[in-house]
């Protein structure tokens, strides 16, 4: 069995405070895995060290058995980790078609190119009208961002990652804010993801964790408290103890 | 027709020309046949154009806040100048060529300084920069003529074939036909993919780089670009005036550049050339008005530009243009001023 | 041996007397994120008051330098008040003009009413020439300069460390958000900080007159020694400046006189390495969050 994505002793401390420690994560291929905490566990500061945007005072990460720890975040993007943003990150002026773009130009290696005008490459342009399609935002392919309906943001941002190809897919809250009407497709597009694509999901709602994934583990103080199969992990007495001292009802 | 030449239409069409670009350039050419008494002061106008065009580069696409961008201008007219004065390349062109050049290498190597740290360092180091060559060319006084500036500086027929003039109309001409093919250049640059994810890392470093994109490589490369861009205006200079004196690397001319940016409204290429010719306008009013204090003046309209707030004056300042635009054009055809700078 | 002592000497003059007039924009900085390049035109107001007392009015000069910092101070109350203040919240960019516009305008209005040629302060005779210390040349003025900043290193130092205000300020540097959480009075805070910063700046313009020259390009000249200092040093304590204040003074002035072709290019060289190797600055975090 190989692993998608592993951490081997993750650490990481800001001063005096230790916010990771010791973290030894192991994501196997095509899994549904779900990250979850309550607030302060250190979930964040977990996405941010997988991606590179922090560096771990201790510890290694791999992206299919391959060392990235010392990769720096547009790198690991190239080797197939993308990521979802929790609070709105995009970019308000561009259209969908040029958000996508800018992921898609990356992945083909034209992004550098500087004297082809956007759009008159064929491959970029297949890839972006495919997921455009996929994510059901054709219909608003060409609206800046800013003007877009939320749940149609929220779509874009997880079709700007998915543009990349990754092999592992962080998604942060992809729900998180999403007016009930527009949940069901947020919801739908997260749950028709391909399956050849890992999925890392770091999510507050209990209720799409435990619809969505196959595995959970769960983070306290920045450490693996429980990890195991959604029914395992709903029966354990001290998962319950951090939700229930948290003051959520069962 | 398919979804993909769908996407292809509807990107390539942000870089299709406007109406209103083409009545611009057309007005511009005009002005060199309308006004033959006045290609002195229409070739500075031109010349600073171009140099605020470079600017605009990275700090309107970029947004890298620079103090320094005289750096540049210096290096393209000392590099033009020196060329001339011992004659190792007398065609104009191919000098300009040469000291875009020059300023690009340097630019190159000065962007790993730059790129690296926040705003402050930035300011602090395209200051330092200019500062250093300044006082290096007045160390190197023997070379660059120092205080007293470049002496003889002859230049060739450009092309062989059009003579320099007294008058300089051929002065105007050539540089006006530089600031269009540069201006070219540059339109295309920002219609690229290339262009876009500068506007990705300026609205948001942190997001571009989650996408994919090499967030550093891409800034050096602008910077370099923008230094050539300064290099040739430069070089500009030196040729149409033969000229080059230690203030091409003040910070006056960094300042000016800025304001004149700042006129015109960032991130869209015409507005250093908008910017150019207001800031010529207001320099020559305040001027006749107090000789010597002008720069009071000029530090008031930028003052008082920022605490208006740049984007409420350029909605102002282009309600007219725009209001005829949308007569003609319809509403998304306004001339925009991106909002917001990175801070 | 005794050469190299009275340039050290001379250095850390120099530097202290650095550290005074860029030590209110560390903190400005700190506090704010503002970039304020017009802190030189306060400190070139705090030297013209100064001027205009001892020579015009007759003042004594260790009469005139209080003088010197209340006037500044005031002066620079009066623009946050009025102007600085609706800028906090902008662009790095907006920033940057406007005090450059601000410089602009205060080079303009200088030399309108007191002309642009390099102005002197009369000093009293016990401030002129120098004595010997085991053969060390010790110049009285900068003696007295030593004295005064270090006096002021010091009791700043005090304020931060031991007062309720020096408190409320760290805790407001540290994280403005947290602070007025707490009940701060971060605008409050930051108006009186700005005001004995450029108090401070007032009073290093007028004891510099002698040392660095005054004349109505002085915001210019020192522009780029005020960003080293604070970059370098960062803000998040005032230890950061003061030691970069040292280290860009001490340099300057062995520059100048061991390299003299090469002088002026010594604290640009320093400036670089420093940025290769320490790209934040010496200290710690630098100011922009």
């Amino acid at each position: 069995m190989t692993l998608a994505l592993e951490t081997k002793g993750l650490g990481k401390q800001f001063g005096g405070l230790k916010v990771t420690r010791d973290l030894s994560l192991q994501v196997t291929q095509g899994a549904r895995h779900a990250l979850i905490g309550p607030n302060g566990a250190g979930k964040t500061t977990v996405i941010n060290l997988l991606t590179g945007v922090l560096k771990p005072n201790a510890g290694r990460i791999l992206l299919e058995g391959n060392d990235i720890t010392n990769l720096t975040v547009h790198r690991r993007v190239l080797r197939g980790l993308s990521r979802t943003f929790q609070i709105n990150q995009l970019y308000p002026d561009l259209t969908p078609i040029e958000t996508i773009g800018l992921a898609v130009a990356e992945r083909l290696g034209r992004g550098g190119d500087w004297w082809r005008v956007m759009g008159t490459r064929d491959d970029v342009n297949a890839e972006i009208a495919e997921n455009l399609e996929r994510f059901h935002l054709t219909d608003v392919r060409n609206e800046p961002t800013v003007t877009l309906a939320y749940g149609k943001q929220r779509l874009l941002e997880i079709a700007v990652a998915i543009a990349s190809k990754p092999r592992v897919l962080l998604l942060d809250e992809p729900a998180a804010g999403v007016p009930e009407s527009e949940r069901h497709d947020i919801l739908a597009a997260v749950a028709s993801l391909p399956r050849d694509v890992t999925v890392l999901l770091i999510e507050h709602d209990m209720d799409l964790v435990f619809s969505f994934a196959d595995r959970i583990s769960v983070l306290v103080n920045g450490a693996v408290l429980v990890e195991g199969a959604p029914d395992e992990v709903a029966r354990d007495a001290r998962a319950k103890a951090v939700y229930l001292g948290e003051g959520a009802d069962g | 027709m398919s979804a993909s030449s769908d996407v292809g239409r509807i990107a390539r069409a942000h870089a299709n020309w406007h109406w209103s670009e083409i009545v611009f350039w057309c007005l511009t050419l005009a002005c060199g046949f309308l006004f033959p008494s006045r290609y002195l002061i229409m070739t500075d106008i031109v010349r600073l154009a171009l140099f605020a065009l470079s600017l605009d580069l990275i700090l309107g696409y970029a947004g890298i806040v620079s103090l320094g961008h005289a750096a540049f201008f210096g290096i393209g007219a000392y590099s033009a100048g020196l060329l001339a004065v011992h004659g190792v390349i007398t065609q104009p062109v191919l000098a300009l060529i040469v000291a875009g050049l020059v300023a690009a290498v340097i630019g190159f190597l000065t962007s790993f300084l730059v790129i690296r740290g926040v705003d402050l360092t930035r300011l602090m180091v395209t200051l330092g920069i200019a500062l250093l060559l300044e006082a290096l060319s007045e160390r190197f006084s023997n070379i660059t003529g120092g205080t007293d500036g470049l002496q003889g500086i002859e230049m060739a027929p450009v092309l062989g074939a059009f003579q320099f003039d007294i008058f300089g109309r051929t002065g105007f001409f050539y540089a006006l036909i530089v600031l269009f093919v540069l201006f070219l250049i540059a339109r295309r640059i920002v219609h690229s993919p290339f262009g876009l994810s500068l506007r990705a890392i300026k609205n948001n470093p942190l997001r571009a780089a989650a996408i994919g994109v090499p967030v550093n490589r891409r800034l050096i490369g602008v910077y370099t670009l923008a230094a050539f861009y300064a290099g040739i205006a430069g070089a500009l200079f030196t040729q149409t005036t033969q000229l080059a004196s230690l203030d091409v690397f003040s910070f006056e001319r960094s300042a000016d550049l800025m304001l004149v940016l700042v006129i015109g409204g960032t991130g869209y290429l015409y507005g250093g050339l908008i910017g150019a010719v207001v800031f010529r306008m207001l320099q020559e009013f305040f001027s006749n008005i107090t000789p010597e204090y002008w720069q009071f003046w000029i530090g008031l309209v930028l003052v008082v530009i920022v605490l208006v707030g740049r984007a409420r004056l350029h909605r102002w300042v282009l309600f007219v243009p725009n209001w005829i635009i949308r007569q003609f054009g319809g509403q998304k055809a306004t001339v925009a001023v991106s909002e917001g700078e990175a801070s | 041996m005794t050469s190299i002592l009275t340039n050290l000497f001379d250095g850390v003059a120099y530097g202290m007397l650095l550290f005074v007039l860029a030590c209110g924009l560390a903190v400005t900085l700190g506090l704010m994120n503002f970039v304020n390049l017009a802190h030189g035109s306060f400190a070139m107001a705090g030297g013209y008051i100064c001027a205009v007392l001892v020579n015009g009015q007759g003042w004594p000069f260790f009469a005139a330098l209080p003088l010197a910092f209340v006037g500044s101070s005031l002066i620079g109350a009066a623009f946050e008040r009025t102007l600085y203040r609706h800028l906090y919240t902008r662009s790095h960019l907006d920033q940057v003009l406007f005090s450059i516009g601000l410089v602009f305008m205060s080079v303009a209005a200088v030399d309108y009413f007191m002309g642009s040629s390099r102005v002197f302060i009369n000093l009293p005779s016990a401030l002129e020439g120098q004595f010997d210390v085991y053969g060390v040349g010790i110049g009285r003025y900068r003696l007295m300069i030593i004295v005064i900043c270090g006096l002021l290193t010091a009791l700043l130092q005090l304020i931060l460390a031991k007062t309720r205000f020096g408190s409320r300020l760290r805790a407001a540097v540290d994280d403005p958000r947290a602070a007025s959480g707490l009940g701060i009075n971060v605008p409050q805070v930051f108006a009186f900080t700005f005001a004995f910063g450029c108090g401070l700046a007032g009073l290093g313009g007028a004891l510099s007159a002698e040392v660095l020259g005054l004349d109505p390009y002085f915001p210019l000249k020192f522009m780029i020694y005020f960003l080293i200092v604070v970059t370098v040093g960062g803000s998040s304590s005032i230890t950061g400046p003061f030691l970069a204040s040292l280290l860009l003074g001490i340099g300057d002035v062995a520059g100048k006189y061991y390299v003299p072709r090469m002088g002026p290019f010594v604290i640009y060289t320093i400036m670089i390495v420093i940025l290769i190797w320490r790209p934040n600055g010496l200290f710690g975090r630098t100011a922009a969050r």
